[in-house]
């Protein structure tokens, strides 16, 4: 198992390879080369060249590479043009709030979307099952950013159940610790932060998870209906086996394993559609981070940016092939 | 129609599975209803092993599916009475119907390749059903599930208690399978075609350890399969079905030697015979699907080198022959006809 | 015997004869007509085509011109009315008409992008399936790294790069289908490869650019459909995003969906209809695409047994 995880941790390597020089040639791709990307489109001439001389962009290419790669491995993707601080800091900083945000959208959509999905696959073809059916395929058609802004609308605007924008009430103080608040609110015992943070994530949650809910319901509907047909949940029928056990060890833990990788392939889902999210209800994650970035120009953030959320999203994927070969023991042998 | 046991049957003994006036009806919505079983009878003695002989089609899967309950529920209608031991199976709760399964009745599937849950090990599908039926405690069903797969003639049992089924052949799985269905020592086994899927010199194997395992003990075997060739080495009573009904049966070396049904003839009729060499063989014309329905005439009459007028209109009954088998045919091979061995 | 012959026919010849079997494609239209959510999918689709290309006849007014601007004021923007069916939007423009060329300007970049996504991904896929070996490697690990990035940032990166642009949106969109349908036909190929045929016609001696062209590509051609048109509903929908973010045509004023709901969101407080408009058009046009998406692909699957 630990040779697996290893050869698999060895795979990733070539992909950020791979990212990395994407990245390097993006940045040369823009207008006024990679000065600009590090200035700003309002540079001098005399700026501009000052930094190509620094930042050694008048030497060869690969020359020019290889420094790349090596502040890269460093995680220095320079300063942000806007923000006057250093890219990865600021990552660092925004970084949980998405987190946060992400894992409680992903863990609706899962708690919601496999329940359904396998009650649906059950009931085949009663109005349960094709009332999900329709409404996975509605939730896939929804924009997001829709979404978003007519949950903000009802719930915060119109009936004021809910807080609108940021996560946490601007006159709370909470201490930083980790920079998630549902983890900083619990070391320091603060039982009203926690509860706010909680009615904060909630409308943002619902709006970026419900995507995410759609598909999983219908990849564990159909997963679900695939192994129902199996020969081996007859057998453990005809050995006596009670109905909660056979759908919960022969049906679900067969049916498992493209649900996890679906919720893999979702996790990029999330992140991309915090970007949007964020923007609506101004909740001081990455994402907004790098919307705000693109029309600002601001290049080091929006690299910085993808290349955080890519690695993320890798590193998630190991995660689930791993999660795979935990499930599935005919994977292992490889 | 009338239901006859077999005349020779002892009268003393009591059956341990009755099967009595079994229809089965699949209708999918927008389509015709199919009746996979047609008014089938019969009974299992302890001890005995019963085959039930048919090609694809004929009912005789359909028929063990409903003995344990197993047809699915929507789509589907079963009328009769099945009878485990005076007990009604037909219309008992799914409560009841879960404690019986594996435990009274058991069941071994045709494809040991897909019919074991892959993600689970071999061990564990065995103590599952040993638990389950509490026939052991939990701290005995490992060497309980050991002695299983002992008995069935799987090597280094321990070892492989902890082993996937994709680990093991289509043989050995097969075993496995056998193992389950006999780990509570159920008074009923059905085997659905238990060696269609496996490889020939296997198939031997597998059907020589069903026979061990059955013998000496008061559990009955119902054999269900197409090929004569395992009837032949292992029933006491056959059972022919054609088209979800029985049309001949009986002990096993009077059917063989003189078989009366037309179809039975044609079935034999198409197994080579070692000492027959040189002489062709006689497949059955036609196809399955070349059938009338019984409330027609004879389903058999479109194949039947020997159909006449009577056949057509009203289906044949089951009647007893002066060989004391049964045989569902107004137009009968003759006992002289029959013999076989001599042609 | 003969009249038992005859009569056997007779009650044999009951059954109505078997159809020979019909190309996939025959029954797999038959199949969708019988389908109603193909049919609602197909009809949505096609009312959004249609009102895409007649925009210009179909919208009352001019989208780009705020001639009612007077009647805006601080606290209210008009709703739904007689003159105008969807209201007016925050500079004093017709909202219909807006939404009416945003259609057109959806369907364009829908179409261009999926069209530039799909060939590339398609040229690269038929490359790695049908040559294999240290080319399909390759193709293979450069499709790897651009899924590791979520779509919608790859998208976004792109258009960052191209700046503020129509053409710049559509390149964006386009360049998260490539990898997408390079392995979708890359994939049907090696499966198509498996089979039977493949090795019969190889053993003949048929050529394999021929096999290729004219044997593998055409049956890898089902699910390359049902992938476009699913794509089609994520290209509008991730247009749309991106113009929400504020990328897109440069004029503020020409009208893009997405832009409509950024714009909207200073708004919802007096007038909730400029962001339900937009948002709503944007999901039943997605709607469309998708159902006829599924629909499709359940009728060209072959192992459904309905």
């Amino acid at each position: 198992m630990f040779k697996f995880i290893l050869r698999r941790l060895l795979l990733l390597i070539p992909i950020l390879l791979g990212l990395s020089f994407l990245l390097f040639v993006w940045v040369r791709a823009l207008p006024g080369g990679p000065a600009t990307a590090l200035l700003g489109e309002r540079a001098t001439p005399e700026r501009i060249a000052e930094v190509n001389r620094l930042y050694g962009f008048d030497q060869p290419v690969l020359e020019q590479y290889l420094r790349y790669l090596s502040r890269i491995i460093r995680f220095d993707f320079g300063q942000s043009i806007t923000l006057r601080r250093d890219v990865t800091e600021e990552m660092l900083r925004r970084f949980p709030a998405t987190i946060e945000l992400s894992a409680a959208a992903m863990v609706f959509a899962v708690g919601v979307g496999v329940p359904l999905g396998f009650v649906a696959a059950k009931r085949e073809r009663t109005w349960v099952d094709n009332g999900a059916v329709i409404a996975s395929l509605v939730g896939v058609s929804v924009p997001v950013f829709f979404l978003a802004q007519i949950l903000k609308m009802v719930f915060a605007e119109r009936l004021g159940w809910l807080p609108s924008i940021g996560r946490l009430e601007p006159v709370r103080e909470l201490q930083a610790h980790t920079n998630f608040n549902l983890i900083d609110s619990l070391i320091e015992f603060d039982r009203g932060a926690f509860v706010d943070t909680v009615k904060h994530l909630l409308l943002p949650g619902l709006a970026l998870g419900t995507i995410p809910l759609a598909i999983i319901a219908r990849i564990t509907r159909a997963s679900v209906m695939e192994v129902l047909n199996e020969d081996y949940v007859r057998t453990a029928r005809a050995k006596g086996m009670s109905r909660r056990v056979v759908n919960r060890r022969h049906v679900l833990r067969n049916a498992l394993l493209p649900i996890v990788t679906v919720v893999g392939l979702q996790t990029g889902l999330l992140l991309s559609g915090a970007v949007l999210t964020e923007r609506v209800f101004a909740w001081g994650g990455i994402g907004g981070l790098i919307g705000g970035a693109v029309l600002d120009k601001d290049y080091p953030v929006i690299q910085g940016g993808v290349m955080f959320i890519a690695v993320v999203f890798v590193l998630v994927n190991l995660v689930v092939d791993v999660l795979y070969a935990v499930i599935d023991p005919r994977i292992r042998v490889h | 129609m009338i239901s006859i046991h077999p005349t020779n049957t002892p009268t003393t003994s009591s059956s341990i599975l009755e099967v009595s006036e079994l229809c089965v009806t699949f209708q999918v919505r927008g389509t015709e209803a199919v009746r996979a079983v047609d008014g089938v009878s019969f009974t299992v003695r302890p001890g005995e092993t019963l085959g039930v002989v048919g090609e694809s089609g004929s009912g005789k899967s359909v028929t063990s599916l409903a003995i344990l309950g197993l047809l699915p529920k929507r789509g589907v209608k079963v009328s009769g009475s099945i009878r485990l031991d005076g007990k009604e199976l037909l219309d008992a709760p799914e409560k009841e119907l879960q404690a019986i399964r594996g435990r009274r009745a058991a069941m071994v599937f045709q494809d040991p390749m897909t019919s074991l849950n892959p993600v689970l090990t071999i061990g564990r599908q065995i103590t599952e059903v040993l638990l389950r039926h509490k026939v052991c405690t939990m701290a005995d069903a490992p060497q309980r599930a050991a002695d299983l797969l002992d008995r069935v003639g799987i090597p280094e049992p321990r070892r492989r208690l902890g082993n996937y089924p994709h680990q093991l052949s289509g043989g050995m799985r097969q075993r496995v399978m056998i193992a389950m269905a006999l780990a509570c020592e159920p008074a009923v086994l059905i085997a659905d075609e238990p060696t269609t899927a496996l490889d020939v010199t296997i198939q031997a194997q597998v059907l020589e350890l069903l026979k061990e395992l059955v013998a000496g003990s008061d559990t009955a075997l119902v054999l269900i399969t197409h090929d004569l060739g395992v009837v032949a080495g292992m029933c006491n009573r056959v059972h022919v079905m054609y088209n979800g009904r029985i049309v001949e049966s009986g002990e096993r070396h009077v059917l063989f030697a003189h078989p009366r049904h037309h179809y039975t003839r044609g079935l034999l009729g198409s197994v080579p015979r070692l000492d027959m060499v040189g002489s062709a063989l006689t497949p059955i014309p036609g196809s399955p699907r070349d059938t009338i329905a019984w409330s027609e005439g004879c389903s058999f009459a479109p194949r039947c080198g020997a159909v006449t007028e009577t056949c057509l209109g009203a289906a044949p009954s089951l009647e007893p022959t002066e060989e004391g088998c049964l045989v569902r045919c107004v137009n009968p091979a003759t006992h002289e006809q029959s013999l076989w061995g001599g042609r | 015997m003969a009249t038992v012959q005859e009569h056997l026919q007779s009650l044999m010849g009951a059954r109505a004869v078997e159809s020979t079997g019909s190309s996939l494609g025959r029954e797999a239209f038959r199949r969708l007509r019988a389908n109603r959510i193909a049919v609602i999918g197909a009809s949505i689709m096609l009312f959004f085509v249609v009102v895409a290309i007649l925009a210009p006849w179909l919208a009352p007014h001019d989208p780009r011109v705020n001639t009612w601007f007077d009647q805006i004021r601080p606290a209210s923007i008009p709703g739904p009315s007689g003159d105008h069916w969807f209201g007016l939007d925050e500079s004093g423009r017709d909202e219909l008409s807006r939404i009416i060329f945003g259609a057109r300007s959806s369907l364009v970049i829908g179409i261009v992008s999926l069209a530039i996504g799909a060939v590339f991904g398609l040229l690269l896929g038929v490359l790695a399936g049908g040559l294999g070996g240290r080319i399909d490697a390759l193709i293979m690990r450069v499709t790897d790294v651009l899924l590791a990035v979520p779509s919608l940032l790859l998208a976004l990166s792109v258009a960052a790069v191209m700046g503020q642009s129509r053409t710049a949106v559509m390149v964006a969109v386009a360049v998260p289908n490539v990898p997408l349908f390079a392995r979708l036909l890359r994939s049907s190929m090696l499966a198509e490869r498996q089979k039977d045929y493949v090795s019969a016609a190889v053993s003949v001696g048929i050529p394999r650019r021929r096999l290729v062209l004219g044997h593998i590509l055409p049956n890898s051609v089902g699910p390359m459909i049902v992938q476009g048109t699913l794509a089609l509903a994520t290209a509008v929908i991730d247009a749309a995003a991106l113009s929400f973010l504020g990328l897109g045509s440069a004029d503020p004023t020409v009208p893009e969906w997405g832009r409509m709901l950024a714009n909207a969101q200073k708004y919802t407080n007096v007038a909730p209809h400029l962001a339900i408009f937009p948002g709503v058009v944007i999901m039943i046009t997605a709607l469309g695409f998708n159902l006829f998406g599924e629909a499709l692909r359940e009728a060209l699957d072959p192992k459904l047994r309905r």
